[in-house]
């Protein structure tokens, strides 16, 4: 029997020998006085004790706690400079069961990583968040940090912080719980021995937040860096506790766990076999149509004002012809034109594989406006078809080797009872001009495009009409 | 399964949940959205993951994140977006995460804008990251290829342990063609090195960091063994009557397509023209251009760019054809008729000086 009792032993969850360091398997990298140690420690210990070491998943970040994952006897992920809070995010929503902690700096996550922890804690992603403040980058040699207290020399600071130039140390824990997001941040402080044992209960709080699915938790240390602030431990201990502090208050700086319940548990894996149908595959191909034997190749372009149906109508052609057993293809002049100003697209309607969906020289135009005309007229093949919406063509567009037919289709939308109704008037008419397609694919495709019944009814008038007004034979050369 | 009409933008998201992509993280940018929006309808519903990122730079972040945790993730955005993501792509091939990258497109530089543009070649092929590393990259000329190679994406990124990208332009993306998806889905397991918050990966580590100068130039040497299996496995492209011809044009995404045509005009007047449609980006078609060469004596490369691709080709021909690049750029489309003419009068002008 040993005649001793042991107050305090590594942890379980740090490795015995610290074996992906290349040397010095027993002694951390840190420097003698450094905080990291400590924080080491009494992470470890949290986690331990609170039986997760299985579920821990450790982010370490870019600085001095780079190598955290020498230590810890967890899953680990090393990520980039200030992103430890995006890339937990994703971890823990892909195990909502693991307990994901990320690990950083006062310059990883106040200054380069600001955005990504700013958004996740406003996110409250159930992770937890060690935040070690140093007030200083002390890997890269003492560069001034975001915490970089005010007339304290640094490399990158070297007459004293000053307010004016570089405004003001950032009380991150008072920051981040101006939001509504996080459930809990309270800042600690490794001053003297008492405040590292209530630093060890914040830890435990945050973690047991986490556990229970609460949601953000953080604890900011106010931690020495001996080497960098040039003080030996002691004073570097002191300086915490009688400089940093005055600066930085302690405390619970939210507290929403008593508001918060946890999220309802993720839903069972969802069947392989039921993607089909969520993703609205088709399950039946239409019956084939020979409606003709001739090789048919329409390049059509459809042009008007944005909010006239332009890629609807194009959209309708392009639908009913591949239900016609066609190769269609559909391409839309995008972005601004879909708020405002000329809208238009390209439909090819072909019975061989279509080599180029681009409609640089179409065979139909269908021009819902003057502008539209005056643009694309030029470009129509001879022997084209032209349907403009307009009483007649401007004589100074006018071309005699065209089919043209203008008429004003948009009063006759208007009389059916909607001035929308306009680009399926034009479609109607364009059908009866062209003989494009049959009239089965073009309800199928109506049916498919426009969900409410009384828009079908009239759309269905409206083809009608069209068709009515333009009869066949009827050409009329401008 | 039946065709259906879809957006290429569309097409990756079904295709990638298809293909067992459970995460999707993404920032709005034109003309990309339709894959964000997608992926945000349809990916919860199937089980997965979405969430809009607060930045790009976020974005990538949470695919490295979720890619480290054994999931198969995407995200998608344009050129500026891609800019941001570079940082986290190199960290992704250096950390040898699985995940992919849709690229649409757009007009740059800057701001540039929202219309179709070539203009990431450089950045998405040659990689815009640090280090030495390189990226798969798959360009689909249709919509049904949007849906086929985001599969194949998925398949090569974990078989390679590397990002890989599916890049094309805005209108491969705008536009809509039928499509036919595979009828059986895929859910691989997750792969045995990822983190998993259980007690079977707790000892797993991902990690793009190696502290001595051996162990890093270890770890380049097994990545540059990768990319010379791909560049020996994975090479994909297009031949479209390429056997008899004397004159080849190159182009990738909407341009192949418009090639096609200008193939089918130059045919129909007797010329011997025929295209490579380079579908790899990296690994690049170089033997294949190197084999047409042997017959073809003159190249053509046309890019919606100012030239940057035709880069490769003059690299895999090394002097043995001339190369003549025509590209339109700013969000202007090359037309057949225009490429057409070019093509004619550069040959007028080599039978004028061999006459």
């Amino acid at each position: 029997m040993p005649n001793y009792a042991i107050l305090h032993e590594k942890p379980e969850c740090l490795y015995e020998d610290y074996e992906r360091k290349s040397e010095l398997h027993r002694q951390t990298h840190y420097c003698p006085g450094c905080g990291h140690g400590i924080v080491h420690k009494l992470l470890a210990e949290a986690i331990t004790e609170l039986g997760i070491q299985d579920r821990t998943i450790l982010i370490s970040p870019v600085g001095c706690s780079v190598f955290a994952y020498y230590y810890f006897d967890v899953g680990n992920v090393q990520v980039a400079h200030g992103r430890a809070a995006a890339v937990a995010t994703a971890v823990k929503r892909a195990h909502p069961h693991s307990i994901v902690i990320s690990y950083q700096g006062d310059g990883d996550l106040a200054a380069i990583g600001s955005a990504e922890i700013l958004h996740c804690a406003n996110r409250g992603e159930n992770i937890t968040t060690i935040f070690v403040n140093n007030a200083i980058y002390g890997m890269t040699g003492g560069q001034m940090a975001p915490t970089t207290l005010l007339g304290q020399k640094t490399t990158t600071s070297p007459t004293g912080r000053d307010f004016h130039h570089d405004g003001a140390p950032m009380k991150v824990g008072e920051m981040l719980s101006a939001l509504d997001g996080p459930t809990y941040i309270e800042r600690v402080s490794l001053g003297n021995v008492k405040q590292i044992m209530l630093a060890r209960k914040a830890i435990r709080k945050a973690l047991e937040t986490q556990i229970a699915g609460l949601g953000f938790s953080l604890v900011e240390f106010l931690s020495p860096c001996p080497t960098i602030w040039k003080l030996d431990p002691v004073d570097a201990q002191k300086h915490v506790h009688d400089v940093m502090e005055k600066h930085y208050p302690l405390g619970v700086k939210c507290d929403r766990i008593a508001e918060r319940t946890a999220p309802p548990e993720p839903a069972p894996m969802t069947p392989l076999t039921d993607l089909p149908r969520i993703l609205r595959l088709p399950s039946t191909e239409p019956a084939p149509l020979h409606f003709s034997e001739e090789p048919l190749d329409w390049r059509i372009r459809v042009a008007g004002f944005g909010g006239q149906g332009v890629l609807l109508l194009g959209q309708l052609l392009a639908e009913a012809g591949m239900d016609a057993g066609l190769h269609v293809s559909w391409l839309p002049s995008y972005g601004p034109e879909m708020r405002s100003g000329t809208s238009n697209c390209h439909v090819r309607l072909c019975s061989s594989e279509i080599d180029s969906p681009v409609v640089s020289r179409p065979n139909a135009l269908l021009a819902l406006n003057e502008p539209s005309l005056r643009k694309f007229i030029a470009t129509v093949e001879p022997g084209g078809v032209v349907i403009y919406n307009g009483d007649s063509i401007p004589a100074d567009c006018s071309r005699h080797d065209l089919r043209i037919v203008a008429q004003p289709f948009a009063e006759i939308a208007d009389s059916l009872g909607s001035a929308k109704a306009l680009n399926i008037v034009m479609l109607g008419a364009f059908l009866s001009l062209s003989h494009a397609l049959p009239d089965s694919p073009i309800e199928s495709a109506l049916k498919r495009l426009v969900k409410s019944e009384r828009w079908l009814e009239l759309d269905r008038r409206a083809l009608a009409v069209g068709r009515e007004r333009v009869p066949a034979e009827e050409f009329v050369h401008a | 399964m039946a065709k259906q009409l879809l957006k290429g933008n569309e097409a990756i998201v079904k295709g990638a949940i298809l293909a067992g992509c459970r995460a999707f993280y993404g920032y709005p940018i034109t003309p990309a959205n339709e894959i964000t929006e997608a992926a945000a309808w349809y990916l919860p519903q199937s089980g997965g993951v979405f969430l809009q990122a607060e930045s790009e730079v976020a974005a990538i972040n949470m695919v490295y994140g979720a890619a480290a945790s054994g999931q198969r993730v995407m995200t998608a955005s344009s050129g500026p977006g891609i800019s941001l993501m570079s940082e986290g792509i190199s960290y992704l091939a250096g950390a040898e995460l699985p995940c992919v990258i849709a690229d649409i497109m757009r007009g740059g530089p800057g701001l540039g804008n929202i219309a179709p543009e070539q203009s990431d070649y450089w950045q998405v092929v040659k990689n815009g990251g640090h280090g030495c590393y390189r990226t798969i990259v798959l360009a689909p000329a249709s919509v049904q290829e949007m849906a086929d190679l985001t599969r194949l994406a998925f398949e090569l990124a974990d078989q390679y342990r590397n990002p890989v990208f599916v890049l094309t332009d805005g209108v491969i993306g705008q536009m809509m063609e039928p499509v036919e998806f595979p009828d059986a889905p895929v859910l691989p397991p997750p792969p045995e090195w990822s983190v998993r918050g259980d007690a079977a990966t707790r000892k797993n580590l991902v990690s793009s960091i190696f502290l001595q100068p051996d162990e890093l130039e270890e770890h380049i040497r097994h990545l540059e063994f990768k990319y010379k299996l791909a560049e020996r496995n994975e090479v994909r492209f297009e031949r479209y009557r390429t056997d008899d011809a004397d004159y080849i044009l190159v182009g990738y995404g909407i341009v192949a397509r418009i090639l096609k045509h200008v193939v089918e005009d130059l045919r129909a007047r007797g010329i011997a023209v025929g295209l490579l449609r380079p579908i790899t980006l990296y690994p690049f078609p170089d033997e294949e251009l190197r084999r047409l060469a042997k017959r073809a004596h003159h190249f053509f490369v046309s890019e919606m760019s100012t030239g940057q691709m035709v880069d490769d080709v003059r690299l895999a021909l090394a002097g043995r054809a001339p190369v003549e690049f025509y590209g339109r750029c700013g969000g202007n489309l090359p037309t057949a008729e225009e490429i057409a003419s070019f093509v004619l009068r550069r040959i007028r002008e080599e039978v004028t000086l061999h006459a």
